[in-house]
C-alpha cells in the first residue's frame, strides 16, 4: 500500500461504497446533535416516515441558546424554550441519548464529546455546527454539516462526500513563552487567510503541536474552520491516549488495548504526500489580537492597527476599510492602547479547564478594571465543577469576574449574553464577525490569558510582560 | 427539493468579500424550528438599522427588487454551518449565487436546497458585478444542463459542478433516498465495524 496521510487512513477506513457516477459514501461513527440545527431534520424524518438508523451513534445536548444564569430559573425566551422542547421530544421519540439542561454532563457539544470519552481517535464525527473540527485534535475526521446533512446522517448514518484535498500545517520550532494554541491558530489564519484552506483537511504537525496538551490541540483544530478548512487533524499519540484513558465511555480492558494499537497506526506514513504544505515558524509568533471583522484580520499584540495602504488588493483594502469603520478604529493605533468594555472567557475554542487555569493565573491577586464587565463561562458542567474544586472560581469572583453556568453564551449571542451596540469585547471565542456577539458589538479575538489581562488593565496588554502573583 | 434546470433572472451586486453566514442570517432568527419563512430576515442587520428603519443596502434598490441571482466577492458563505442562510436566500427568491469562491459547508447546503452556487474567476465576477450596477435590468441565464452562464452583453462561460450534484439538482432528487438504496453496503459495513464507544451506557446515563 502506498504511503498515506492520517486523513487518508481515516477516510479509507470509512468508505462504505465508491461507485461510478456517485460521490463516495462515508460512514459516520458519531453524530453530535444540538437544539439549533436539528429540529428541521427531525421533521424531515417524520415527513418521510424515516427512522434514526443508529440512535446509539448519536448524542444530543443543549448548548447554543440556553442561559448561563443559575440552572432552574425559568427560560425567559419562549422561542428558545420551544427549540429546547423540540430537542427533548425528538430525542425521546427516536431513542437518542440526551444531556439536558439539568444534566451534570451538559456542556458545549464539542467540549462534552471529548470529556466523556465519546470522541475517540480515528472516528468520523459530524455535527450541525462548523466547530465540529475541534474533535480532529484526537486524529478523528470531524466536520460541520448543515441541517439537510444532519437529516441524512440521522436516516442513513452515512454521507455522500467529495474527497477533500490535504494540507499540512508544518509548525517548526517551539512556541515562545506566553504564546498559546489560540495564538498559533490566529497566526496561521493571519498567514493563509480565512479561505486559505477551503476544500482541504488540515493536518497540524511539528514539535510545538506535539507539545500541546489535548486542550491546546482542540483549540487549534477548532479554529481550522476559520481558515476555511473542512477539518483539522492532529495524529494521536501518547498525549491523546493519556487523555482518553479511563474516560467514562471510552473503551476499557482488552478493547482499550486493541483500540490503542489501531490508533497508533493512524499517523501519517513517512513519504506520504499532502496536496499543499504551509510552513509556520513558531519562534516568530507572539500573542495575537484581531482588529477587524474576520479572524484573518489579526496582528501581533505589540503592533498597530494596519494602514489601509498595507493591503495591495483593492477588494481587501475596501474590506479593511469597512471593518475599521465597524470596529470604530483608526489605522496606526497601537493595539495596547485599545480599551475594552467587556471580556468573555468561554466558547468551544477556549473554555476548558486548562484555559480557565491560564486565565485564573493572570487574574490572581488583581481586580477587573472598574470600566469593564468580565464573564467566565465554563464549557461544561464538569469543567465548572472541576474548576470549583481547584478554587479557580474564587480567584475569578474575588477579582470581579462573573462565574456562570456552561453553554455557548456570548460566542454567538443566541442567549441573553450579548454585547450592546458599540461595546468592545476581548473574547476567547472564534469569530469576530459583525454583530456576532450582539448587534453593533465589536469583538477582538484573543487567548484566555490575554482576555484576563485586558479585563484587569482595561485595554489589550501583552501577556509576556505580566507580573504574575504566585 | 426544487429542481434546477435553466433560470434567467435579474442580478443584484453585493460588492463585499468574505460575506459570512452571520450576516446572511443573524443569530436572533435561528431559534425558529421551521425551514420556511427566513426570507424576511435575510441580511437583516445590513438591511435595517437598529431602530428598524431601512438602510441604503443594495437589496432595497428598486432596480433589484425582482433579482433572483446574487453576485458577491470571494469566500461567500464563510463561517457558521447554519443552513438557515441558504433557506433565507432561497425563501427571499434567489435561485443562484455567483462568486469567485464559496465556503465548503455553505456550498454543500446550497446544493441540498436547489440554490446553485456558480464559481467563476475574480475578473469574471468583477465584470458581472460592474454590469449589474451599470446595465439596467441586467440579467444572467444559468443553464445547468449545459453548465453555462451567460448574459446578452457578450459574456458566456461554463462552470464546474460535480456530476452527482448536477444530476440531483436537475431532477430535484432526495439524496437521502439514494443513500438508502445502498442499504446492503451500509449494513455490511456496520457488521464489520462495531462501535468502540460504550454508547448503550451513554443512553442509560443520559
Amino acid at each position: 500500500m502506498p504511503a498515506r496521510t492520517l486523513f487518508e487512513k481515516v477516510w479509507d477506513a470509512h468508505l462504505v461504497a465508491a461507485s461510478d457516477g456517485q460521490l463516495p459514501l462515508l460512514y459516520i461513527d458519531l453524530h453530535l446533535v444540538h437544539e439549533v440545527t436539528s429540529p428541521q431534520a427531525f421533521d424531515g424524518l417524520r415527513a418521510n416516515g424515516r427512522r434514526v438508523r443508529q440512535p446509539l451513534r448519536t448524542v444530543a445536548t443543549v448548548d447554543h441558546n440556553i442561559p448561563t444564569t443559575p440552572r432552574g430559573l425559568p427560560l425567559t425566551d419562549p422561542i428558545a424554550a420551544r427549540q429546547i422542547e423540540a430537542l427533548q421530544k425528538n430525542c425521546r421519540e427516536f431513542g437518542i441519548p440526551f444531556f439536558d439542561m439539568d444534566s451534570p454532563d451538559q456542556g458545549i457539544v464539542h467540549v462534552i464529546g471529548p470529556e466523556l470519552g465519546i470522541t475517540l481517535p480515528g472516528m468520523t464525527i459530524v455535527c450541525g455546527d462548523s466547530h465540529t473540527s475541534t474533535h480532529g485534535a484526537f486524529g478523528s475526521l470531524a466536520f460541520g454539516i448543515g441541517t439537510s446533512e444532519v437529516e441524512h446522517v440521522l436516516a442513513t448514518q452515512c454521507l455522500p462526500k467529495k474527497k477533500p484535498k490535504t494540507m499540512q500545517i508544518a509548525v517548526r520550532g517551539k512556541l515562545p513563552e506566553g504564546v498559546t494554541a489560540k495564538d498559533l491558530a490566529l497566526g496561521i489564519i493571519g498567514q493563509i487567510g480565512t479561505d486559505g484552506a477551503t476544500g482541504h483537511v488540515m493536518e497540524y504537525t511539528g514539535e510545538s503541536v506535539r507539545a500541546l496538551s489535548m486542550e491546546g490541540r482542540m483549540t487549534l483544530c477548532n479554529m481550522s474552520i476559520e481558515a476555511g478548512a473542512r477539518a483539522g487533524m492532529v495524529a494521536p499519540d501518547e498525549t491523546t491516549f493519556a487523555y482518553v484513558a479511563g474516560r467514562r465511555f471510552a473503551p476499557k480492558g482488552k478493547d482499550w488495548e486493541d483500540s490503542v494499537a489501531l490508533w497508533r497506526s493512524l499517523a501519517t506514513d513517512a513519504g506520504a504526500k499532502y496536496d499543499h504544505v504551509v510552513n509556520i515558524d513558531a519562534a516568530s509568533l507572539t500573542p495575537f489580537v484581531t482588529w477587524g471583522t474576520n479572524p484573518g484580520m489579526v496582528v501581533q499584540v505589540g503592533a498597530k492597527v494596519p494602514e489601509l495602504s498595507s493591503f495591495p488588493q483593492e477588494a481587501d483594502r475596501r474590506a479593511a476599510e469597512q471593518a475599521l469603520a465597524y470596529m470604530g478604529l483608526q489605522p496606526g493605533t497601537p493595539i495596547e492602547q485599545i480599551a475594552v468594555d467587556r471580556v468573555f472567557i468561554g466558547s468551544c475554542t477556549n473554555s476548558r479547564i486548562e484555559d480557565l487555569r491560564a486565565a485564573a493565573r493572570v487574574a490572581k491577586g488583581y481586580h477587573v478594571n472598574s470600566k469593564v464587565r468580565a464573564m467566565v463561562v465554563p464549557g461544561s458542567q464538569a469543567i465548572k465543577l472541576a474548576a470549583e474544586r481547584e478554587g479557580l472560581h474564587r480567584i475569578f469572583l474575588d477579582a470581579g469576574f462573573e462565574w456562570r453556568e456552561s453553554g455557548c453564551s456570548m460566542c454567538l449571542g443566541m442567549n441573553p449574553d450579548i454585547l450592546q451596540p458599540g461595546e468592545r469585547c476581548a473574547s476567547t471565542s472564534n469569530r469576530n464577525f459583525e454583530g456576532r456577539q450582539g448587534r453593533g458589538g465589536r469583538t477582538h479575538l484573543v487567548s484566555p490569558m490575554m482576555a484576563a489581562a485586558a479585563a484587569i488593565t482595561g485595554h489589550f496588554t501583552d501577556i509576556r510582560n505580566w507580573r504574575f502573583d504566585e | 427539493m426544487q429542481p434546477f434546470r435553466k433560470h434567467t433572472g435579474i442580478v443584484v451586486p453585493l460588492d463585499r468579500v468574505n460575506v459570512d453566514t452571520d450576516q446572511i442570517i443573524p443569530k436572533q432568527f435561528l431559534k425558529r424550528i421551521e425551514r420556511t419563512g427566513f426570507g424576511e430576515f435575510l441580511f437583516y442587520d445590513w438591511r435595517f438599522a437598529g431602530d428598524g428603519k431601512k438602510s441604503d443596502f443594495v437589496l432595497h434598490d428598486p432596480r433589484y427588487a425582482k433579482a433572483s441571482i446574487l453576485v458577491a466577492g470571494k469566500n461567500f458563505g464563510c463561517g457558521s454551518s447554519r443552513e438557515h442562510a441558504v433557506w433565507a436566500l432561497a425563501d427571499y427568491g434567489f435561485r443562484a449565487v455567483v462568486s469567485s469562491s464559496f465556503a465548503d459547508i455553505f456550498a454543500n447546503n446550497s446544493l441540498k436546497n436547489g440554490l446553485l452556487t456558480i464559481c467563476l474567476s475574480e475578473e469574471q465576477v468583477a465584470g458581472i458585478m460592474r454590469r449589474a450596477r451599470e446595465v439596467d435590468n441586467y440579467q444572467l441565464t444559468v443553464d445547468l444542463e449545459t453548465r453555462r452562464v451567460e448574459d446578452n452583453q457578450g459574456f458566456s462561460e461554463t462552470f464546474a459542478i460535480d456530476e452527482f450534484s448536477r444530476h440531483c439538482l436537475l431532477n430535484g432528487l432526495d439524496d437521502i433516498g439514494l443513500t438508502l438504496q445502498q442499504e446492503a453496503a451500509i449494513a455490511e459495513y456496520e457488521a464489520k465495524h462495531p462501535a468502540r464507544t460504550a454508547m448503550k451506557t451513554v443512553l442509560a446515563n443520559s
